[in-house]
Formats: C-alpha cells, structure tokens, sequence
C-alpha cells in the first residue's frame, strides 16, 4: 500500500506539458460548450469551473446530455461550440490521446486479450517509461485497488468488482491530471457499490486526482461529490454543494429530481418582515421563510422535504408545537410504507392535497406508529419550506 | 464445465445417417485412392501406385503447384483488401454511399459463377492482358474478398468499440489504437476469412476456367479435363490429397480460433 504518490508524471502527461494549477484552482474550464447531434442539441452552452482535487458529480437523467460532456472532455466527441481550457490550455479540439485526461468507462472496456497487468500497463507503455519504470507503477496500481495475486488473470477471470477496479487502476496509471468515471458503479450491484463509494472517496482524497463522475444516481453523486451538476436537457440547472442542492433548489424540476419532496402551488399573498404567507391551492395558508433570491409576487410553489414534517396526533399535547411551527395542517393518515429505518406516511390533507411524512423509526416498539385513518397533525416550520418560482 | 450428456438413440442414428450422408462418398474415394487395379471399380488389392504414377506426372504435379501459388495469393490478397473493407464499413464514418458500397461489395456472395467468370474474361480480353496465373489470382480475389469481408466485420460488429477509445484514452493514436487492440481481437476472423478463402480459391472450376490460359491450369481444371477422358485411379490419388491438405487447413483453423478463445474472448467461467 503506498501512501504517498507524486502528484504528477511529466512523463506519462508530456503532451500536457505544464503542471497543473494548484489544488483550489480551477483546473478545468468549461466556456459555452454546445454539441449537436443532427437536430438534437445534446449540449446547450454549458459553462463551468472545476477546481484542482474536487470530486465533482455530473448529475441528470438518461439523455441530458452529460455522458455526451463527458465524452467531450475526454476527446471523443469535438464541442460545435465554446472552449474546454484544461490548466489554461484549450483542448477542445485535441484527440483524446494528446489529453492528459483518462477515462474509466462504464462497461470498464478492458482489453479482453490482455492480462490484469498488460491491460494497467498499456497506457504507461505508450507513454514511453522504461520497462522498470512500468513494473513498479503497475505494482502500485495494484496495491492501490487492491488486486494482489490477479495480475496474470484476464478479464473474462475476473468478477464485476474487481474488473471495476482494474478499469480504475488503469485509468489512474497514468496519473491523469483529470479522471472522467462514466458511471463507475452503475454494474455493481447495491452492496457492493456502497463499500466502492467510500473506496473511491478515500482514493480521490489521498491521491488528490481532481474527479469528475457522471451518474443518473443522485445518492451516489450525493454520497461522493464535493459538488453536484445537475443536467437537464442539455443544460446546466445548477451547480451547489450536494446540502444546497437539497435543501435550496434552484426549481421545482430539481427539487423533486433530488430526493422526494411535497410540492404546492399558490399564490402569494402577503410580506410579513421576513416571512412570506402564500395560499395554496392543496394545503391552505403556509408561512414560509423568504427566499435567499428574490421571487416574484405572483405564483409560486413551496416545497417540503417530507422529513422535515413532523407528525403528532391530534389534541391539547399537540398545540404547542402547532404555535411554534406555525405551519400545520390536519389530515389523516392514508398510507404507510415501512422502510426500516424510516417510515413514510401519506397524509391526506383536510385542506384537500397529500403530503408524505418521513419519520425515523427511534424505538423498537411501534409506540410511536401511526395507523391508517388516524387523524394526525402535519407540522413544519417555516424554514422547512422552500419558495420557489412556478 | 457443462455436463456431457448421453446420446439417445435417435440422436445416434440421426448422427449416423448424417455423417454417412457426407462423407461416405469421400471415405470410398479415399479406399479406392490406394486400389491396385486399374479399372476405378473394381478393387484389387492395397497399392500406393497411383500415388507413385501422381507425383511422376509433370502435368498434374504443375497443375497442383499452380493452384497452390493461385490460392495461396488470391487468399492473401482477398484477404487483406476484405479486412480493409470491412473495417471502412464498420469502423469509417457514415459516408455517402456506404450503402452502396456495401451492396456492390457482397454482390460477388449471390452473383452466378459463371456470370463472374465471363465477366472477367471480357474485362482481360479487353485490356488484352495475358491470361494466366494473375488473372486467375485476380479472379478468384474478386470471388473471396466479399467472403473474408462478411467473416471480418461480423466479428468488428461484436466487439465494443469503447475497446478503441479506451485505447485512444491511454496515448495511442487512432492507427496505434486499431493495431493494439482491435486487430489482436479480430485476428481469428481474419485468419478464418484466410482459410476460406484458400480453400474456395483451391477447388473452384468455373471461374478458373474462364480466366486461365494455355498452360496454366489449376488443379480442378486438370482433374476435370482428364475425367472427360475416362477416370484414372491416379484422379482418386490427388483428391484424397487434396482432402488431407483442407482437412489440416480447417484442423488448425479452428485449433488457432480455439487458442484465441481461451485467451480470453469467449465467456469462460472460473
């Protein structure tokens, strides 16, 4: 196991030429990279900064477009438009073996006729190290992902997770000053994919590899990321902290893409010092606090995560917290579905819309559990609410 | 490692019958190559004569080496412009006219022997080129490119082309990235598409005979032009000879597809 490896290779990254910036700076910069397919623009100017050492996350559903920007920063595909500025070099138009950029794949495209040791050495081959040179990298590659004792093996030898991780120790051979992950855990089934989460956190945090990974899978990017892209058609919807992104999203797309949320239209109605009173359509008259952008005062909708909605039965016991919430809506209790750890309840508002209720399952008994058809109480105060534009 | 199971009966006489049906024929072939007499049905006793009288006759020995060199270079060639086709067809950009290109280069699969042969002819008498050992070499590459086409590009249809950009992605070039990676992995294709070719050039009679001139024969030519005359035992001898020569041909093509294969290309469960 090697804890410290140099930061860069002049050797294997000669066509980069210049180190790279260091870490807090913006390694990566994208300027109003376009690319159309045909009629279909699969990239719609995205601009973008990535600092040296981050670990950032590009996130969206199937075909928004980010597969395609990671295709773009690796090289395979050329942008229509903008600029891709890699330590202040434009690569845009530079083929992928002039980067100094390597890519995991997501089918690994491992060299099936070349063993665990070939298919890692291969990149440090073309980049002309001598033979001992290789022999010690590939060494600590394989210490790196921990594949001792599989060298000579193929690929069709080896299991899923450990074809994941020769694809890695490929990529990273090279000690690319950027590593595009195209969906890295997408093959690994779920148990798996949460230990390499936290394998390939502590891999980025020690090697200081700035990492850009695209996933459909917005706990994995929440899990990992220091910073999330959320895609959307091509565009860049908003770019935050994986907590921002949560708990102030820019729309009510990203809001319900991120996580789940309770959603309800209205209309303002008035400004009271910092709170804004809004009137639902489903859920009646909401306090809610101001919004850190300005909104306009027309409709807008208010968003609850449903963990941030306390229940309580019905009764004296319960007004206090009502007054201290201000928010609360009575309803009953229409569906429950246990998950373990939590438990959601669907509560039928009396105001006429539903709202889900996560609550943490604190004790073993269900002393605190709700049945269906009991009347209960929804709560939340109004900095669980988040105001954002219709 | 899957089980093997027992034949049932039928299957046994179905495989019986079958097998008979194909090479029953050949296997008496194969008998009375080693016939003492010489009256082709009448057996008389084990006798490596015809043999003997084969490798004495000058005409038949340059008939054979002349086939040999014909298919031994129309298969080379066959091959490498089928191998270059097939990549442009798989690998190139949609061009205009792929399509096309593609239709006109698998029409030699459907088209008529005789049509291709005749073809050819004209084209040679046209350009008055000397008929001979390269027209015939040129026809029968005419004849097995699309062959070797078909056999290579289903195999590059196959293989995922993330192979190539992961190449590209570790500092080869495109051309680096085709030689590294996608022709070691094509190569039992290509080297199947060989084989067929030789053997397709090895025993075709009707475009060879269009194309050939005097005193070039190939070996089919040959055999043919004597079996009008009345069949020799000696005929017997060459063909059992050429049988063990395609028969080493498809023994070691399909040990070296077998080599490739346990070297990882195939799904081999541990």
């Amino acid at each position: 196991m090697t804890d410290e490896l140099p930061r860069t290779d002049v050797t294997a990254n000669a066509a980069a030429g210049d180190t790279p910036p260091a870490a807090g700076q913006p390694l990566l910069r994208i300027e109003g990279v376009a690319k159309t397919f045909g009629t279909f623009r699969a990239v719609d100017s995205v601009s973008l900064d990535i600092k040296a050492g981050e670990f950032f996350a590009l996130l969206g559903p199937s075909g928004c477009g980010k597969t395609t920007l990671l295709r773009m920063l690796a090289g395979f595909e050329a942008p229509d438009e903008g600029r891709i500025l890699l330590g202040g070099k434009d690569i845009a138009q530079a083929l992928p073996h002039q980067r100094p950029v390597n890519m995991m794949f997501q089918n690994y495209a491992l060299f099936p006729h070349l063993s665990v040791r070939d298919n890692i050495a291969f990149g440090l081959k073309r980049a002309g190290l001598v033979r001992a040179d290789i022999a010690t990298r590939v060494a600590e590659m394989v210490a790196l992902v921990k594949l001792e004792g599989l060298e000579k093996r193929k690929p069709d030898h080896l299991s899923g997770g450990q074809r994941q991780r020769v694809a890695l120790a490929r990529a990273l051979a090279r000690r690319p000053q950027l590593l595009l992950l195209d969906e890295p855990l997408a093959a690994l089934d779920k148990k798996l994919r949460e230990s390499t989460q936290a394998e390939l956190m502590e891999l980025q945090r020690r090697l200081g590899t700035t990492f850009i990974i695209v996933t459909h899978d917005q706990e994995e990017a929440m899990t990992m990321a220091s910073r999330i892209g959320v895609m959307k058609s091509g565009k860049l919807a908003q770019v935050a902290a994986p907590r921002e992104l949560y708990e102030a999203p820019r729309s009510r797309w990203i809001a319900e893409f991120v996580g789940d949320v309770n959603v309800f239209d209205g209309e303002f109605k008035l400004r009271d010092g910092h709170r804004l009173v809004i009137a639902t359509r489903d859920a009646g008259t909401l306090v809610t606090a101001e919004p850190r952008e300005p909104v306009g005062e027309t409709k807008l909708s208010v968003a609850i995560r449903p963990e941030k909605v306390k229940l309580s039965r019905r009764g004296p016991v319960s007004e206090a917290g009502r007054e201290m919430a201000i928010n609360s809506l009575d309803g009953v209790i229409a569906d429950i579905c246990y998950l373990g750890g939590t438990t959601t309840y669907k509560v039928k508002l009396d105001a006429g819309g539903t709202m889900q209720a996560s609550v943490v399952n604190s004790a073993r008994l269900d002393v605190d559990a709700y049945s269906v058809n009991q009347n209960v109480v929804a709560w939340f105060t109004p900095d669980d609410c988040v105001v954002l534009q219709s | 490692m899957r089980k093997v199971s027992r034949l049932s009966r039928f299957n046994i006489a179905s495989l019986t019958l079958g097998l008979a049906f194909l090479y029953l024929p050949i296997l008496i072939l194969v008998i009375y190559s080693f016939n003492a007499s010489r009256l082709v049905t009448v057996w008389g006793g084990w006798s490596l004569r015809w043999y003997h009288e084969f490798f004495n006759d000058r005409a038949m020995i340059e008939a054979a080496w002349m086939s040999l060199r014909v298919a031994v270079s129309s298969a080379t060639i066959a091959t490498l412009l089928g191998t270059l086709a097939a990549v442009a067809l798989s690998r190139g950009e949609r061009f205009r006219g792929r399509t096309l290109f593609s239709g006109t280069l698998y029409a030699p699969l459907v088209m008529p022997e005789v049509i291709t042969g005749l073809s050819l002819l004209l084209l040679f008498v046209a350009l008055n080129a000397e008929r001979g050992f390269w027209t015939v070499t040129i026809a029968h590459t005419t004849l097995t490119m699309c062959f070797v086409a078909v056999v290579v590009q289903s195999r590059l249809g196959s293989l995922d082309r993330s192979l190539e950009e992961a190449a590209m992605d570790l500092g080869c070039d495109p051309v680096r990235a085709f030689v590294a990676v996608t022709l070691p992995l094509i190569a039992p294709a290509i080297v199947a598409g060989w084989m067929l070719a030789f053997t397709l050039s090895l025993d075709d009679l009707v475009i060879a005979s269009f194309t050939t001139g005097p005193g070039s024969a190939t070996l089919p030519i040959r055999i043919y032009s004597e079996v009008r005359l009345g069949v020799k035992p000696e005929i017997n001898a060459i063909c059992t000879l050429v049988i063990a020569l395609i028969a080493i041909v498809i023994v070691i093509a399909s040990l070296a597809s077998k080599l490739s294969s346990s070297r990882g290309e195939s799904a081999a469960p541990l």
